[in-house]
């Protein structure tokens, strides 16, 4: 047994080293370019994050974040093929190159970070964290008063470490139940079996949508862990990494500028802001450093759209989800949405 | 001369015969059996009425959004509106069309080997199976001036089927020339086709599946890669494969020897021993297997979910995490078990009669 092991390690060792030696500096890019499109990574179904509409199109704020890319590279955000992937297999085909950027609902963490041939930009498209369902005749407003509460947890998940983390850590008591499927959960909070139910907040407004009156429920204001979700790209291509995360930065810098899809084309024209002519090539040559044409930060927002409009499109107010902006706002809005300036 | 005029017959007594008498010998024969009875009533009672209030009465049947799903019951409109993509997949929709001249083919194309009068059948059906694969795959994927369509692009009750299909039609082939060579005098074929067997019967489909979209890429050159349904495909004939040559390994052992002695005493050498004598005698008395096997693949398919390829289960699946369409998912679910069912029962029925048809009396 031991020996298996070791020689499995052996071998994952081996792949792992093959994977990365293939990675150099500028490659991806250039297949890219060869190719004329960049292959996407997205979730196989996640409300708001990436699910397909009834004639395949993928919606949701991770497909758009692939879509800016393609934007910005190609100056045409069709110019993507999307990969539906799921949890097990999402790393396995960034790494053998199936793939050129995972953005698929996936947590930035240090271990996924550090050991496995993957690199995470430092663009958040959406700081999540779990979270708390309630029935509003609870009469509960924090997290804090949920003391002695019955909890409905999806079974497997960080969630449940989470949960129990939080009770402990502030003294409370409660009666975990777990379940397999999001759909059984929110049936057993319908029927008052249990009186919280907890997820990633971002899916617990999903959760909501789907019960039968959701004006009953509300989601309570505490967040408890940290769950920080942005693209992912393969180790080892600085050039490729930088240019997803200006993309990114991208996205929030224009929102912040007030450049919108409606008026990018007159602001590129005639702004007066030297801010924003630097953003949208303008001014200076900040596009060709990252080997990016001049007006790719035009392209971008003419056809994708900056931050807020991406997140209120596909999980804001006018959606099924109603997700309020919280943490995703931008630093100088309450959240913490913090883009470096283009200079 | 007096004729006799019969009386008229009496009708049977009723405590005989008729539907009182059946329900009191079979019923009510006994308190327990009284109890029984009763109590099945009252469940049926229990579940049947707001079943069917759910799913006809109470459902919603026209609209075009969930909006428009305003009664209690089941919304059907989901099912409505998502058809298409529960049947293709994302199949491109102007060329839907495609996928259904190539079902439409195989059903005209193989009706004549249904019809006892049609001549040659043999010939035509070795015909048929040589021709309509490539005719298939030339519409349902493209080339010779047709526009492709990627794998990826495919789904719903068309990949079930494609699936179930080209697994079964390369599982069987394969699976009897591996049952043959496991039960040869040769040495070598027989520990390689024993080997193979017991290795992929050992191992769990969705670990076959697994393996095939996860570990592979790694160990191929980066992009180099093989298509995700041609990986599962080769996983899934692999692995049935296995099943179809113990299940016709099975009917060989039941033939009688005298059969082999008698086949080898015509003079008959080894290949037309096994294909005129053996092999119809066996298959025929597998059907039974055989169609099992072909069911359970069947609803297999289900597992390709693991490397991500959306079959009539997932696209039902997908299709309920629709921000526009959230909390659809029963009836998504039950949809498919109905289309599930209809497809497994009509081929359980056909096996049936496919049995009495071939049946030479060999029964004891």
């Amino acid at each position: 047994m031991k020996m298996l092991k070791s020689t499995l390690a052996v071998v994952a060792a081996a792949a792992a080293l093959g994977v990365s030696s293939f990675a150099q500096a500028g490659a991806t890019l250039d297949a890219i370019q060869k190719k004329g499109f960049i292959q996407c990574g997205v979730s196989d179904g996640l409300p708001g994050f990436s699910v397909p509409d009834k004639d395949g199109t993928i919606k949701g704020i991770d497909a758009d974040f692939c879509r800016a890319v393609a934007a910005a590279v190609f100056g045409d955000a069709k110019k993507v093929k999307f990969s539906q992937l799921n949890a097990k297999e999402r790393f396995t085909a960034l790494q053998s190159g199936e793939i050129d950027i995972l953005s698929r609902n996936t947590t930035w963490t240090s271990s996924r970070d550090a050991s496995m041939g993957l690199v995470f930009p430092g663009f958040v498209t959406y700081y999540d964290g779990v979270g708390f369902l309630a029935n509003s005749k609870l009469g509960v407003k924090s997290a804090k008063e949920l003391d002695g509460a019955t909890i409905c947890i999806q079974a497997g998940t960080t969630t449940e470490l989470n949960v129990s983390d939080y009770f402990r850590a502030n003294g409370l008591k409660y009666t975990p139940i777990t379940f397999d499927t999001s759909d059984e959960s929110a049936k057993s909070l319908e029927s008052g079996r249990c009186d919280v139910l907890t997820s990633d907040k971002s899916q617990l407004y999903a959760q909501r949508s789907k019960l039968a009156s959701p004006k009953d429920y509300i989601v309570l204001p505490e967040t408890i862990s940290k769950e920080p979700l942005g693209p992912v790209v393969r180790r080892g291509d600085e050039e490729w990494t930088t240019i997803v995360r200006w993309v990114g930065y991208a996205l929030l810098n224009t929102e912040e500028a007030g450049v919108t899809s409606k008026n990018v084309e007159a602001e590129a024209k005639s702004t007066k802001n030297p801010d924003v002519a630097r953003l949208l090539g303008a001014d200076g040559d900040y596009g060709p450093q990252l080997k990016l044409p001049k007006d790719w930060v035009v392209k971008i927002v003419a056809q994708v759209g900056n931050y807020g409009e991406i997140f209120e499109k596909n999980l804001g107010k006018s959606t099924a989800l109603e997700i309020d902006r919280g943490q995703n706002a931008l630093w100088n809005a309450g959240g913490i949405q913090y883009a470096p300036p283009v200079r | 001369m007096t004729s006799h005029i019969f009386k008229p017959d009496m009708p049977p007594p009723s405590k005989v015969f008729g539907p009182v008498a059946w329900m009191r010998q079979n019923l009510f024969s006994n308190w327990l059996n009284t109890l029984l009875t009763l109590f099945a009533i009252y469940l049926i009672w229990l579940v049947v009425p707001p079943l069917l209030s759910w799913a006809i009465f109470d459902a919603n049947w026209v609209g075009t959004t969930r909006a428009d799903c305003t009664k209690a019951g089941a919304c059907w409109v989901f099912i409505e509106q998502r058809f298409g993509q529960f049947m293709y997949g994302y199949y491109p929709q102007e060329l839907r069309w495609r996928v259904d001249l190539t079902v439409w083919l195989a059903i005209i194309g193989a009706a004549p080997l249904f019809i006892k009068a049609v001549p040659r059948k043999a010939v035509y059906g070795l015909c048929f199976l040589v021709l309509y694969p490539i005719i298939a795959y030339v519409l349902l994927h493209g080339g010779f001036g047709l526009q492709e369509v990627a794998t990826s692009q495919w789904g719903g009750l068309m990949l079930t089927l494609v699936i179930a299909t080209v697994g079964i039609a390369g599982a069987l082939p394969l699976g009897v020339i591996l049952a043959l060579g496991r039960r040869s005098d040769l040495p070598a074929i027989r520990v390689l086709c024993v080997t193979f067997i017991e290795f992929w019967r050992g191992v769990p489909l969705i670990t076959v599946l697994f393996m095939s979209s996860v570990m592979l890429p790694l160990f191929l050159p980066e992009g180099m890669n093989f298509d995700k349904l041609l990986r599962a495909l080769i996983g899934v004939i692999m692995f049935q494969s296995a099943y179809v040559a113990e299940v016709v390994r099975g009917g060989m052992q039941a033939i009688p020897k005298g059969q082999y002695e008698a086949a080898a005493a015509m003079g008959l050498g080894y290949w037309r021993r096994m294909g005129l004598v053996i092999l119809p005698q066996a298959l025929k008395m597998v059907i039974p297997g055989l169609v099992n096997t072909v069911i359970a693949l069947f609803k297999d398919t289900s597992l390709v979910i693991i490397i991500g390829l959306f079959d009539l289960l997932n696209s039902v699946k997908q299709a309920a995490a629709d921000p526009t369409w959230l909390g659809m998912a029963t009836e998504g679910y039950v949809f498919a078990a109905l289309v599930f069912w209809i497809f497994c029962f009509g081929m359980s029925r056909y096996s049936m009669h496919l049995e009495r048809k071939l049946d030479t009396g060999h029964k004891r």
